[in-house]
């Protein structure tokens, strides 16, 4: 166990775990940030997705003793109000069903976004490929993500 | 208008007092429910008034509509209150919608299975709302002193028009819970509905992409410990031994046990299906204690004899033999060729097909399978029980909570009104959590414990546990005469360890000497309904077959089917045809002339299916080219006959989901074993569909009538993957008979 002090969403945080705990298992059972969800544990389905310095990784296989003092974005701290552009698109469209995988499904969209304001298809597809989504909105997801790019 | 007796006359909509403050409880305050639309809060009435067990309302005209079915993903919890507000007659952006806890006083069938939730409560739903609206208005009709007849409702606001007094439902709400329910309820006219037959936005969409917590797996409670599993590694093994001493003293682990899933006296019932009922528990602080200590324990397993287990099944009483041994997937080839060439179980016989064949001038015949498959929802099996001597609360995931609170109060020794099961929003579970055996697992652990328990199975565990979808074998025979008319059919279906028949299903009837046949091998590989059982299976095998027999006779794979049920409609063969013909040649018509199959067709690389399940017609034209070896599915089109639809744009979305879940499954979906041990375990052995292999696009139609609403859960799932091996065909030049079709180099 140790002292670990974290910035995520724009706040500062500390816990005391073990250096090997992912960053998924700090967030969902320590400061009780559920918004990251858990899927498989070894980085195949994307539920996890979070930001470090705005780039999309897997928390479930980034222990927290990697992390350091660089800015954590989750789902939770994507916008104020639910308002990015991508959110929004994603409620325009009703893209979710059972909407288990959605908040990694959109935080692995924001960092491609925010690269490439304008993917194309095929550029959506290759960068959200790693997101599972057992319910099929695929074809949503692509058109919520298009529909934001116009705000981007 | 349309006067109806109420026949649901139970607690559903007994009046009770004014409530304040929380309205119908829900004794946890983690998931608080606020306005859909989510960024501006919800106007929050001061008072609550519960008019019946489905819907209460604020003074100032809000609506909280109690959805009562477990949520998965095929959005009830939007569609079931939109048909209550609709007979309510109010606004739905007035309407704030809450997930119902099992209630079996006042509510009907909470359940998520067979495609039937919205099929079973539409009378009720209706009612509920209806008799809501009449008991509103007979509290104007007091506070007036005008006869009821002369006042009128429109979005939730009271007219009475001779005299120009109005009000909205808020102000009368106090009065109207006073009321007695009434005995008949006007219901609407469906050229009168407003809200049903448009789309409405899922009402939990703010809060999903905003990360709020929904699932079980997001539940807490102040002291909750997190739990584990050991289970065997292997069909056909059992616990033996374990040595805990190095996990125990691991950072933050409480404790380490045996459980046993069940008593040996008790009868397990449909639901109770699970694989291994003896299991090594971990109970520690947090998950990654436990996932890290978990790996410590040191067990050992033995294998056991064969047994029998008595189970109280659907149609009654079973005995499921469960035989020893380590099976491997080579040995269930071998077993299904053998028993495919003995003769199998006659389930239907029409005519004599022995002497069709015998006479035939040429035979169709062709073999199909397909493996067992894993429902992998993306939320692994999870549960959060609280047990004491007296009670027990449990939070989570469950497609049959009804069921398994009668599991839970045998194993636990507790009447049913001390055990409180609330259904969380689930991720995902296409028939995987009907079987609510972690239900009784983390119940047991948290009496154990003395403590509130959050039960999780990591992805191992989920996959090698089973209740699987069986492996599918299928012989299909067509008789020709000299003339290339059909004379015989024959289908002969088996599997690992059921099989996919169903013998009263298309084209039965369709033909004067018919027959099917079944057959089934043994095995301790546990299984249960996956989406749309059977059909899974049946519609892929017997789709594909109905092309290959088009082709050899020359003849338009689309005419060919409706020549088919052209006969079966007009001159049916045998009495329990086990489908409507007019509905299923509707799809079929619907999906060529969208598709524009007649005229469209050049150049493209077309397959063409329709099916029947779970009450609905679906018919599907699939559009693929081939790129560097690899298909593309670029288009798909389905026709659906579901009756009315009531959310349309969630059931285009419900459409897309079985599309792309059905292709991905007939692509790409195996399990396979070697020695009783799965060789697939998490997803990057297990292969589910992605991004990149789903549809380029999906175009959803519907036919439109009058005909009460079914579901849709299902019946989008299997007619795709035949219109897929058709596709291939058309595309490659070879017949896809043998699932997955993209043949992964696990073995």
């Amino acid at each position: 166990m140790a002292i670990f002090k974290l910035k995520i969403n724009r706040k500062d945080y500390q816990v005391d775990v073990d250096p090997s705990t992912p960053m998924l298992w700090v967030l969902r059972d320590h400061l009780n940030l559920v918004g990251t969800k858990f899927g498989c544990g070894i980085a195949q389905c994307g539920a996890c997705t979070i930001h470090v310095d705005g780039e999309a990784v897997r928390s479930c296989i980034t222990f927290i003793s990697e992390v350091g003092n660089k800015e954590i974005t989750t789902i939770e701290g994507l916008s104020e109000n639910g308002d990015h552009p991508l959110q929004q698109a994603w409620i325009e469209h009703d893209v979710p069903q059972c909407g288990y995988c959605q908040s990694g499904q959109i935080m692995t969209a924001a960092a491609l976004l925010k690269k490439n304001p304008h993917p194309t298809d095929q550029e959506i597809e290759e960068a959200m490929n790693g997101n599972l989504c057992r319910c099929g909105t695929y074809i949503r997801i692509k058109k919520a993500i298009k529909t934001a790019t116009h705000s981007v | 208008m349309t006067t109806a007796k109420i026949k649901f006359g139970r607690r559903s909509f007994i009046k009770s007092s004014v409530l304040a403050g929380g309205g119908l409880m829900l004794s946890f305050n983690w998931f608080s429910s606020f306005n859909a639309q989510g960024s501006e809060v919800a106007d929050l009435p001061k008072e609550w008034f519960k008019i019946n067990g489905y819907l209460k309302i604020g003074e100032n005209g809000e609506v909280t509509i109690m959805s009562p079915n477990p949520e998965i993903g095929q959005n009830v919890k939007t569609s079931m209150p939109m048909i209550v507000a609709e007979e309510l007659d109010v606004d739905w952006k007035h309407v704030l919608v809450e997930q119902a806890p099992l209630d079996t006083a006042i509510f009907n069938r909470q359940l998520a299975g067979g495609s039937d939730s919205i099929k079973q409560s539409w009378p009720g739903l209706r009612m509920a709302g209806a008799s809501a609206r009449k008991m509103l208005m007979e509290a104007a009709a007091k506070k007036w002193n005008v006869p009821v007849k002369e006042i009128t409702t429109e979005l939730g606001i009271l007219y009475h028009k001779k005299s120009g007094k109005k009000a909205g439902y808020g102000e009368v709400a106090s009065a109207a819970a006073q009321i007695p329910v009434p005995k008949e309820v006007e219901l609407k006219e469906l050229k009168d509905f407003k809200i049903i037959g448009t789309s409405r936005k899922n009402v939990d969409g703010y809060k999903i992409v905003t990360g709020q917590p929904l699932f079980g797996l997001d539940y807490k409670k102040d002291g909750m410990l997190i739990a584990m599993i050991v289970h065997p590694p292997a069909f056909g093994m059992k616990l033996k031994s374990f040595d805990a001493t190095e996990a125990k003293v691991k950072p933050g682990i409480k404790d380490i046990f045996r459980i046993k899933t069940f008593n040996d006296d008790y009868k397990p019932q449909w639901c109770d299906t699970t694989s291994f009922t003896e299991l090594v528990a971990i109970v520690g602080n947090s998950t990654w204690e436990v996932m890290s200590a978990r790996e410590y324990i040191k067990v050992e397993w033995e294998p056991f004899a064969d047994y029998k287990i008595a189970m109280a099944g659907w149609g009654g009483d079973q005995l499921v033999s469960v035989p020893a041994g380590q099976e491997s997937t080579t040995d269930h080839h071998a077993k299904m060729v053998a028993a495919a060439a003995k003769p199998g179980k006659i389930e239907r016989r029409d005519g004599n097909p022995e002497e069709a064949f015998k006479n035939a001038a040429k035979i169709i015949e062709r073999t199909y399978t397909a493996p067992f498959l894993a429902h992998t929802p993306m939320e692994p099996m999870n549960f959060f029980a609280d047990v004491t001597e007296d009670n027990a609360v449990l939070v989570g995931p469950v497609q049959s909570p009804e069921f398994m609170e009668k599991t839970l109060s045998a194993r636990l020794g507790l009447p049913l009104e001390k055990i409180d099961i609330q259904m969380t929003r689930m991720g995902g579970g296409f028939g995987r959590r009907l079987y609510g055996h972690f239900m009784v697992e983390a119940a047991l652990i948290s009496k154990k414990v003395k403590a509130p328990v959050k039960l999780i199975y990591f992805r191992e565990d989920e996959i090698t546990f089973g209740i699987y979808r069986p492996a599918y074998h299928a012989l299909y025979r067509a008789a020709l005469d000299a003339n290339n008319n059909l004379i015989g059919f024959h289908v002969k279906m088996g599997g690992i360890p059921e099989n996919a028949l169903h013998a009263n299903r298309f084209p039965a009837g369709a033909f004067d000497n018919y027959l099917a046949e079944s057959w089934s091998v043994e095995s301790n590989i546990s299984v249960g309904a996956m989406r749309a059982p059977a059909s899974n299976f049946n519609a892929v095998a017997e789709q594909s077959f109905l092309d290959e027999v088009a082709e050899a006779i020359g003849k338009d794979p689309i005419q060919f089917r409706l020549d088919l049920l052209k006969r079966a409609k007009e001159n049916p063969v045998g009495e329990k045809n086990d489908y409507d013909a007019s509905r299923y040649a509707g799809v079929l018509e619907l999906v060529r002339e969208k598709s524009g199959w007649d005229k469209n067709s050049t150049g493209k690389n077309r397959g063409v299916a329709a099916y029947f399940c779970h009450s609905s017609y679906v018919a599907n034209v699939v559009d693929i080219t081939v790129d560097n070896g690899t298909p593309v599915i670029q288009k798909v089109y389905a026709a659906v006959d579901c009756g009315i639809v009531v959310n349309p744009d969630a059931a285009i979305n419900m459409t897309e989901g079985g599309i792309v879940d059905g292709i991905g499954q007939a692509m790409y979906g195996q399990l396979t074993f070697r020695n009783g041990k799965p060789n697939q375990d998490n997803f990057d052995s297990y292969r589910l569909i992605r991004h990149a292999e789903a549809p380029k696009e999906i175009e959803v139609h519907f036919v439109k009538n009058e005909i009460n609403p079914t579901g849709l859960g299902e019946p989008p799932y299997p007619p795709v993957m035949g219109a897929l091996a058709n596709a291939l065909f058309k595309a490659t030049g070879t017949r896809y008979r043998h699932q997955p079709f993209i043949k992964n180099s696990f073995d």
